[in-house]
């Protein structure tokens, strides 16, 4: 392609995101001047290029938008949506021939007489047809590649620009190319200092019609507020070109973008012996290509590498000859690896550009009147990793506009400001960057959310009554889940939070919720602010050794055979009691299928945390701490997926890297294998709630308990009325027989000599039956929480707890429910006449 | 009229060629570490001066015996696919041959699929059959997953 189409298509990329912005900002406020201006430059400028450029179906278009920008300026026509709506239109058709022009290098063919004409129209004053304006899906342009933000040479190309020429008269409503320049440099500020002809003492000639000379530039640059886009921290900035215009121009801006916001290249250059204390104006940037800062990294990233090894080699040596001049490299490797880093960091905000015209565009849709606040844009973070959560980030805007806020009429008519908010906040913590997206809508629905994960058989009815309101809302994290109760043409197209979730966590970053009834949802993402250097464990297992990234690694156990803490077996399932609380093991050897694992005793256990799932990885050794590179493995080895990459360590070894989001899948579907044979017992019952809790003496060994909720009413009989046959009981009661149970299944204790005894019942009730169980004492009604702690050793047992300081087996109701349902069947003229007892 | 260099290289006594400007260079695969849970075709990943390298057994992916005992220590030749480094585990490396075009034959049709798809012709030599071999279908995920 063409250099300068390529150059061509990188600056304007770059305006028209700005343009989407300012045009949103320009809407809710008509009357500021300076958005209009900013706008009107800049479409200028991509209109001027293009003539430049011999880009005709770009050129018309853009000038048409134009024009009617020009009305907007001299306050010939009002700002309405619609106008807006339609300048809108023409960008998003730019965007597009865009598009093409990348593809194939010159303009799509198209039609674009549609567009135009309701432009001009608009600027006649005439009322205008939306619909007859097709419209485009505009191809969503990643900008990382070649399209770098904080580009900020694109105004100065347009400045040099050659008027072309319409080649016809003027239409009513139109204005000449001659009119519209005058106005443009009206807008910038001083007028022409030099006139044609006169010899501008930068170039040493005459200028060429429609030239500026450099004076005029700096001034109008300095004059120029410059727009917030061009606030943003600049990575890499002055192209120093031959031509006099593209050379002149940047450079004031980038001084000015370093002064208001200091740009990290700046603060690079700072921190590796560039002179400061010159003042800010003196703060010199050069422009950098992308592909050399990744160059710069790697080689540092293999420095890094080298300076392990060295420091390996050094340890194994007693000489230390060499030990405080490899300090002092290991220092400034250090060092260099923190500045190389500063260079790829970018502000958030570069992720956020887009999102100012989606909220504009959903709130037509929608028809809600929708804010958007955006703080912390400046925060940076590494480019690759920016990348990465553009889409998420796009996705939960989407949806807090679509499901979160409610809509216009709704919220006046229950006293809600009119307007919707959506911020989006963003700050440093730790080496994380927190990211917040909080709507002040209605919050999410929990009785639906709880329905759907009984509908879905995500978690059971007894378990979900025993969560409380944020796991409940956790769960719009899981798979497959949507509440959506229609599909939108915005969102609730199946692709949901998981995937959001899946995407923050392939970063090694979290993400949680909270909301509030009535008052809104904010949703928290915290990310690493990079992925290429990370410290990690080396850990050893079945004889190899592996990296495990420090940050999901929440504490080291030892275990073994001495040790405090000892891995306990539930069926085949590895369990670890750590602070009362049972913690899911997964073997890292025998996961891997490690022969050698075989041989060997687990000696350590790390606590993993990755979102919402915390278990134990077993491995026999933990060898290490070091700040290895990341490096992706080969294609061939992605299906294996287990590994997030590969390493050199200090030795010269590789390792791979253990991918504790995918160890945790793993062991998941293991888990909720197991949980299906053990019920509770793997369940992180830590957060359960203070439950009340029957305590009774029934049969041999401990005391029972069971959860208050499940007894319908206890009763006291005489023995004597309960009927026993063939070795089943039962009770006339209520006018119905109820069958009676006993925990252990004998009848034989309920007979007895004494006609007079009392026998204690409690009556559990089902859907149209009822069972008595028969029990030794009840002892009484405490409020504790609900552990279980060891895993039941029969039916009937969920397991055993400890209740009021006593160690109890905790009823299995089921069990008791089946057993009477069974014993109902066994009798159908009774159960035929059942009804509900209670 | 066209010539092309070729690096010769045998895998089980069977002369294979591979487009000389595709290899990067030869080495001995050594310091492997294994990729647990991989195809069978992985050797492992080393360390070849600071690149990770994964290393692909030819014998396993041709679908021949391993190696038998005693033989001397195997040869990796390294490719590039994909922008991955690959290393092709082979037993030894012959010489580099200028062939002619013209003596190019297209694979005969009765191969093994796991051999067809992965040889993109054929040079008869004066002794014997140099089969040309696609690092691109030979190291490629989705090919090998077929096979």
């Amino acid at each position: 392609m063409d250099d300068l189409i390529a150059e061509f298509l990188t600056e304007t990329a770059e305006s028209l995101e700005v343009v989407d912005s300012e045009l949103v900002r320009f809407e809710a406020n008509p009357n500021d001047r300076k958005t209009l201006d900013n706008i009107f430059r800049l479409v200028h400028t991509i209109k001027g290029t293009c003539g430049f450029l011999g880009l005709q179906r770009l050129e018309a278009v853009a000038h048409a938008g134009e024009t009617l920008l020009g009305r907007f300026r001299d306050g010939k026509l009002e700002v309405t949506p619609i106008a807006v709506t339609l300048v809108l239109h023409s960008i998003d058709r730019i965007k597009v021939i865009l598009a093409g022009l990348e593809q194939t290098g010159n303009e799509p063919d198209g039609d674009d007489h549609d567009l135009i004409s309701q432009l001009e129209a608009m600027a006649e004053g005439h009322e205008v047809d939306l619909t007859a304006v097709q419209a485009v899906e505009v191809p969503d342009r990643p900008i990382g590649g070649e399209i770098e933000p904080a580009e900020i040479n694109a105004p100065a190309l347009g400045v040099g620009d050659i008027d072309p020429s319409t080649g016809r008269a003027l239409r009513p409503g139109e204005v000449s190319e001659a009119d519209l320049q005058a106005a443009f440099d009206a807008a910038d500020g001083p007028g022409m200092g030099l006139q044609p002809g006169d010899v501008d003492p930068a170039t040493g000639r005459t200028l060429r019609p429609g030239e500026v000379s450099e004076a005029d530039l700096e001034a109008a640059f300095a004059a120029a507020e410059s727009p917030d886009w061009m606030n943003e921290p600049v990575t890499e900035v002055v192209d120093t070109k031959p031509e006099p215009v593209a050379e002149v121009a940047p450079a004031p801006v980038a001084a000015k973008a370093a002064a208001a916001a200091p740009a990290p290249a700046a603060d690079a250059l700072q921190g590796l012996g560039g002179e400061d204390g010159q003042g800010i104006n003196t703060i010199q940037s050069i422009r950098v290509s992308v592909d050399v800062l990744e160059g710069l990294m790697t080689l540092v990233s293999e420095m890094v590498l080298t300076r392990n090894q060295l420091l390996q080699i050094s340890r194994n040596r007693e000489d230390s000859a060499f030990a405080t001049p490899l300090q002092r490299l290991s220092t400034l490797t250090g060092e260099l690896q923190d500045s190389v880093m500063k260079t790829r960091m970018q502000p958030i905000g570069a992720a956020w550009k887009k999102l100012p015209r989606l909220v504009r565009d959903l709130s037509y849709e929608l028809g809600k009147k929708i804010d958007l606040v955006m703080e912390g844009e400046g925060t940076e973070l590494d480019r690759q990793v920016l990348e990465l959560i553009r889409d998420p980030l796009t996705h939960m805007v989407r949806n807090s506009a679509d499901h979160g806020l409610e809509g216009t009429q709704e919220r006046i008519d229950i006293g809600k400001p009119a307007n919707g908010t959506i911020k989006l906040s963003a700050f440093h913590e730790g080496g994380y960057i927190v990211i917040r997206i909080a709507d002040n809508g209605r919050g999410l629905n929990t009785g639906r959310i709880r329905e759907k994960i009984i509908e879905k058989g995500l978690a059971s009815r007894v378990e979900v009554e025993g969560m409380n309101d944020q796991q409940i809302h956790r769960f719009i994290f899981a798979p497959g889940f949507s509440t959506a109760a229609k599909v939108t043409n915005l969102s609730g197209r199946g692709v949901g939070m998981d995937v959001v979730r899946t995407n923050i966590e392939q970063i090694g970053g979290q993400i949680d919720l909270t909301s509030l009834p009535g008052q809104g949802t904010t949703f928290t993402i915290k990310i690493p602010l990079t992925l290429a250097i990370v410290s990690a464990l080396i850990v050893g297992a079945g004889g190899q050794k592996f990296a495990v990234p420090q940050t999901s690694v929440m504490e080291l156990v030892r275990t073994g055979q001495n040790a405090e803490h000892k891995i306990e077996k539930i069926n085949d399932a590895l369990v670890l009691r750590l602070r009362e609380k049972l913690l899911p093991l997964v073997q890292l050897g025998p996961t891997l299928q490690l022969e050698a694992a075989k041989e060997e005793d687990p000696t350590f256990v790390m606590v993993i945390q990755v979102g919402e799932r915390r278990y134990g990885l077993v491995v026999n050794d933990v060898l290490d701490t070091e700040e290895i590179v990341v490096k992706p493995l080969a294609t061939i080895l992605r299906d294996v997926n287990l590994f997030s990459g590969a390493t050199i360590l200090g030795d010269g070894s590789v390792v791979l890297i253990l991918d504790p989001n995918a160890m945790s899948e793993r062991a998941g579907n293991m888990l909720e294998e197991k949980q299906d044979e053990d019920a509770e017992v793997v369940t992180d019952s830590s957060e359960s709630e203070r439950v009340a809790m029957l305590l009774f003496k029934a049969g041999s060994g401990a005391p029972k308990a069971v959860e208050l909720e499940h007894i319908t009413r206890l009763e006291h009989v005489e023995s004597s009325q309960i009927e026993i046959m063939d070795g089943r009981a039962a009770l006339q009661y209520r006018g119905k027989l109820m069958p009676i149970l006993t925990v252990n299944g004998d009848y034989s204790s309920l007979l007895h000599g004494d006609s007079t005894h009392i026998q204690p019942l409690l009556v559990l009730t089902g859907e149209g039956y009822a069972i008595g169980l028969a029990v030794d004492e009840i002892v009484d009604v405490v409020e504790d929480r609900l552990q279980i702690e060891l895993s039941p050793d029969r039916a009937g047992v969920r397991g055993t707890a400890v209740v009021a300081g006593k160690a109890c087996e905790i009823l299995d109701v089921s069990h008791y429910h089946l057993r009477g349902l069974a014993e109902h069947q066994r009798r159908p003229q009774s159960s035929n006449e059942e009804r509900a007892v209670a | 009229m066209s010539i092309r260099d070729y690096v010769t290289l045998r895998v089980g006594g069977q002369l294979f060629g591979v487009d000389a400007a595709r290899v990067h260079d030869v080495f001995h695969p050594r310091g492997l570490t294994p990729v647990p849970l991989s195809r069978s075709e992985i050797a492992g990943v080393l360390n070849l001066r600071g690149r990770i390298v994964t290393a692909v057994c030819a014998r396993r992916r041709l679908g021949l015996p391993p190696r038998p005992e005693g033989s001397p220590e195997p040869l990796a030749i390294g490719l590039e696919v994909h922008g991955d480094s690959y290393g092709l585990v082979i037993d030894s490396v012959d010489e580099v041959l200028k062939l002619d075009d013209e003596k190019f034959h297209s694979p005969p049709g009765n191969l093994p699929p796991r051999w067809a798809e992965i040889i993109v012709g054929v040079y008869q030599l004066e002794k014997e059959l140099l089969i040309v071999l696609d690092p691109h279908t030979l190291l490629d995920a989705a090919h090998l997953k077929a096979a």
